[in-house]
């Protein structure tokens, strides 16, 4: 029995493996589908960045209530990993608690049971009872107090599905935990075979035990292992359930804070291809022979025109909806809203992340509208917002060059902006010799 | 001080042809070249810099739009023509300080053309204002009497979540002894008046309502009695909010700068 138990779960970890494996070649290989772009220097700041903004949550914290609810549940997630660990070695070696018998065997007590073992899963165990009450209390904001931040246009079944379902689903791997630490205590006081001391767990004990310690110990032997085997493949498959949903973020929000743009928000990046034409035509740069490098294309059309980092900004959104519940144009009930702008890139990188060719008929003008383009204020509250460092604003002026420079379709007002700057040097429609007559009063011995 | 010199605005060009640099440039910015309400302000300034005895001059004729817009707007063709040709300028003056009262030129000059070649050091006039304030504070009076006065501040998103210049107009504030009235969303949680991203040049696109309402609204719910703020953007979309509102005659909306004009001076908004 203990034998094929272990092959089957050798065999369903290295299932696990290879999706997984397999998901994350897609998902970089769809991120490089972006342009080249260097990023780097100044690694001290970019790792104080990850330290503070994607390990610290740093920004989470400009809202308090979200923010302690959240740090329960990522707290409790990263140490129930070490649990896990322990899960995969039993597994594997067909043992049972392999931590406590290590611990009870170099540091054996009268008590039975080591102290220290005993502390670390009752300390997983009020992680555990955290993270289903902040799962509770997320799931009642959501879908019975209707927080605004979580609906918009781009909210639709899936995003909305995706968000609950991960609720659901870690409250219901939380409550295996706890039921399978319940019928353990109760086989351990039986003195059921194999069942190692673990000391009181005082979650579980005050909770499950009582519903299951009448029960014989064959059922509490099949309940144990079931809630075993539910919460371990369940981990697997919510791993790679991950990487098809918007909580990908507890991965990338490293990354991405570390390829975080570090300039002031406001600069635009340079088109160094325009910037030469321009000095060729000033006179400012000899023509260079030979370097004709064909400009592909002005501006964003497609993904594949965005930066690589852009990219990986829209499989790091986790659609909390920070950006658009700040957005002065969506505020006031424009079309736009930068959650969408993101998600819709992540949405058109992996249609062209699937397809062999790369290539195909569409672009983000086919999920993007130029009314929502055309609404940013650049005010940039949505990047200073943002916990893992996105920046929407950067593919909407990727998108404005596109329709500016490549299709002349910017509105007609802008094209009168344009014009006037070209001929009187001043975004308005006034004579350029009338620029100094401001001063004309102030200077009395003039003229 | 005399009148005359408290106008006086020297040109770069007639500096150069008696070979003299001033240690400044003032970049007067298209809204203070055209804009009617904004020239108010610039020459407010201009008061103030000669008060100080700032050493400064402008460009004049010389002066054009830095491209900002076009930029935001899309057209980087155009933003580069007018770069380059202003950076040409700039560098042939030797220019290395340039004083700014408009964010949006603030931003393009401070973080945008160093990639093109200029290289300045840029000072926007709150900062330039406060620093003689806790220089030389004698230097510069303000005319008028702000004691008990409830003042509010609302901040360019070019100044400050781009450029994090939240303190000094609020240090000037304090100084003057207005009583700082904020409103809910200041500094990096600022709500943008409406018209940055070119939107100053264009019909705002189908909504509930304007942005500058929105604003407006947390300006009035301040019950301030002076609206101050520091861009010449924001200057004009609060200004028509609070004309939306009628409430001309309850709130003031002026730049920083004019905080230190005679009361009789200060434009009715």
């Amino acid at each position: 029995m203990h034998i094929l138990g272990q092959i089957l779960f050798t065999g369903i970890i290295l299932f696990a493996i290879l999706i997984l494996y397999r998901r994350i070649r897609f998902i970089t290989s769809t991120i490089r589908l972006g342009k080249e772009q260097r990023i780097g220097g100044d690694t001290k700041r970019r790792w104080m960045n990850v330290l503070l903004i994607a390990f610290g949550q740093k920004k989470m914290f400009r809202r308090p209530m979200a923010a302690f609810l959240h740090l329960l549940i990522y707290v409790g997630f990263i140490i129930i990993n070490l649990e896990v660990l322990e899960f995969i070695i039993d597994g594997l070696s067909g043992q049972h608690r392999f931590f406590a018998k290590v611990l009870q065997n170099w540091y054996p007590t009268e008590t039975g049971y080591n102290a220290f073992y005993n502390i670390l899963m009752n300390g997983f165990e009020f992680l555990t009872a955290g993270v289903i009450i902040a799962c509770i209390i997320f799931l009642i904001r959501r879908n019975v107090l209707k927080i605004k931040r979580f609906t918009g246009i781009e909210m639709t079944r899936w995003p909305l599905l995706d968000a609950n379902l991960i609720l659901i689903f870690e409250i219901i791997l939380m409550t295996a935990i706890l039921t399978m630490n319940g019928a353990d205590q109760v086989l351990q006081d039986l003195g059921s075979e194999g069942y190692i001391n673990t000391g009181t767990l005082y979650i579980s004990h005050k909770i499950i035990v009582p519903m299951v310690e009448n029960l014989d110990v064959g059922q509490l032997i099949i309940i144990e292992r079931f809630c075993w085997w539910f919460h371990i493949i369940g981990i697997l498959g919510f791993a790679v359930y991950v990487t098809y949903s918007k909580h990908l973020h507890i991965i990338m929000a490293f990354p991405n804070t570390y390829y975080g743009n570090l300039a002031p928000p406001a600069t635009m990046n340079n088109m160094e291809e325009v910037m030469n034409e321009v000095k060729m035509m000033l006179g400012l740069q000899a023509p260079e022979t030979g370097m004709q490098e064909e400009i592909a294309r002005f501006g964003v059309k497609d993904v594949t025109d965005l930066k690589w980092k852009n990219i990986m900004d829209a499989f790091t959104c986790t659609e909390c909806g920070r950006c658009t519940s700040v957005c002065p144009a969506n505020l006031t009930g424009k079309k736009l809203s930068p959650r969408k702008i993101i998600m819709d890139v992540r949405d058109r990188a992996e249609i062209l992340g699937r397809s062999v060719t790369k290539d195909d008929e569409g672009s983000l003008f086919d999920h993007i509208s130029k009314e929502e383009i055309f609404a940013c204020t650049t005010c940039n509250a949505c990047i200073d917002i943002c916990p893992v460092s996105i920046d929407p604003v950067a593919v909407i002026l990727g998108l404005r060059r596109y329709i500016a420079m490549e299709e002349s379709l910017s509105p007609a007002d802008w094209n009168m902006m344009f014009n006037n700057i070209e001929t009187n040097f001043a975004p308005w429609k006034v004579p350029a010799s009338d620029r100094f007559k401001w001063a004309e009063f102030m200077v009395p011995n003039k003229k | 001080m005399n009148k005359k010199r408290d106008m006086e605005v020297p040109l770069m060009a007639d500096l150069a042809a008696k070979n003299k640099t001033p240690e400044y440039l003032l970049w007067v910015g298209c809204a203070g070249s055209y804009d009617e309400r904004y020239q108010k302000v610039i020459q407010a300034l201009i008061k103030v810099l000669n008060q100080a005895s700032i050493d400064f001059a402008v460009l004049g004729p010389e002066e054009s739009c830095t491209g900002d817009p076009a930029r935001r707007a899309g057209n980087e063709l155009l933003f580069q023509m007018q770069a380059l040709s202003n950076i040409q300028v700039l560098n042939n003056y030797k220019i290395e300080k340039i004083i700014t009262p408009c964010p949006h030129c603030y931003n393009t000059f401070k973080n945008e053309y160093p990639a093109l070649g200029g290289n300045y050091q840029v000072i926007h006039h709150t900062e330039l204002l406060d620093q003689i304030l806790s220089d030389n504070p004698s230097t510069l009076k303000s005319l008028d009497d702000f004691e008990g006065k409830k003042i509010t501040y609302h901040d360019s998103c070019y100044l400050g979540r781009s450029n994090n210049i939240y303190d000094p107009p609020r240090r000037i504030i304090e100084y003057l002894k207005g009583t700082l009235n904020e409103m809910g969303r200041i500094k990096a949680d600022g709500l943008c008046c409406g018209a940055g991203g070119s939107q100053m040049f264009k019909e705002a696109e189908k909504g509930a309502k304007d942005i500058n309402i929105e604003r407006t609204e947390e300006v009035l719910k301040s019950r301030a009695e002076i609206v101050t703020t520091a861009c010449p953007f924001c200057l004009t979309m609060l200004s028509d909010g609070i004309k939306a509102f009628e409430k001309e005659d309850d709130i003031k909306v002026l730049d920083i700068v004019e905080l230190f004009e005679k009361p009789d001076d200060k434009p009715a908004s």
